[in-house]
């Protein structure tokens, strides 16, 4: 791990499979390039990682319409969550239940994926985030 | 002159989406020895820029880059 290297953090915010594979990919791409990344889930992503629902059909963002949506479709390759699992394999890569979205989808530590690590509050996610946000 | 490099393991990843073949890629050089000659084919025109940036970050060395019939063949050396 190169730690002159800004960590990327990333707060993930839509539960649509779209966004959800398009932050895979960058967690993946930073992990290989030895950046950290630190992940914050809330709101619809925190509900995409609850493990019962992982792998159901989340759909696309809105701005895909229905020929985008077949695009996506077409396209295929690896679920998300697979992508995920790889970024943690092969770097350092923390991924963090927001508690106040815990808390408003009624949600205990048990109900997630075991690739969430812990429930932390938005204080401690912004004491690791030194460098600039990207939400998505 | 011709260099020609013995290859010890080739991991086809034609079809793959990107970042497939970079994650095979990755994958195989952990698993090898150092001095190990691993050659992945990829038709994911992603590859062409992130084979070679990952290889320079990670420290091995990238041997060789063909550009072949719809695919690319990059040929790595685990260095560490």
């Amino acid at each position: 791990m190169d730690d002159s290297q800004e960590t990327l953090s990333l707060v993930l915010f839509s539960g649509t499979d779209d966004k959800l594979n398009a932050a895979a990919v960058l967690a993946v791409g930073a992990a290989a390039m030895e950046r950290k990344v630190d992940i914050l889930l809330q709101y619809w992503a925190l509900d995409a990682f609850r493990a019962d629902r992982v792998l159901k059909d989340h759909g696309v963002a809105p701005e895909a319409g229905p020929e985008g949506a077949a695009m996506v479709q077409r396209h295929g390759g690896q679920h998300w969550s697979e992508t995920f699992r790889q970024a943690r394999d092969i770097g350092v890569v923390a991924i963090h239940a927001c508690s106040l979205s815990m808390e408003m989808l009624g949600l205990d530590r048990e109900d997630l994926d075991p690739m969430v690590d812990d429930v932390e509050g938005v204080a401690a996610f912004m004491a690791e985030a030194t460098g600039p946000l990207t939400f998505i | 002159m011709t260099v020609t490099t013995n290859v010890d393991r080739t991991i086809d990843a034609r079809g793959m989406p990107c970042p497939g073949p970079l994650m095979s890629l990755i994958g195989a050089i952990r698993e090898g020895w150092v001095g190990e000659v691993v050659e992945v084919l990829s038709s994911d025109d992603g590859s062409k820029t992130d084979i070679p940036a990952w290889v320079a970050k990670a420290r091995h060395d990238l041997v060789d880059v063909v550009e072949e019939d719809g695919f690319t063949r990059f040929v790595v050396q685990k260095a560490r």
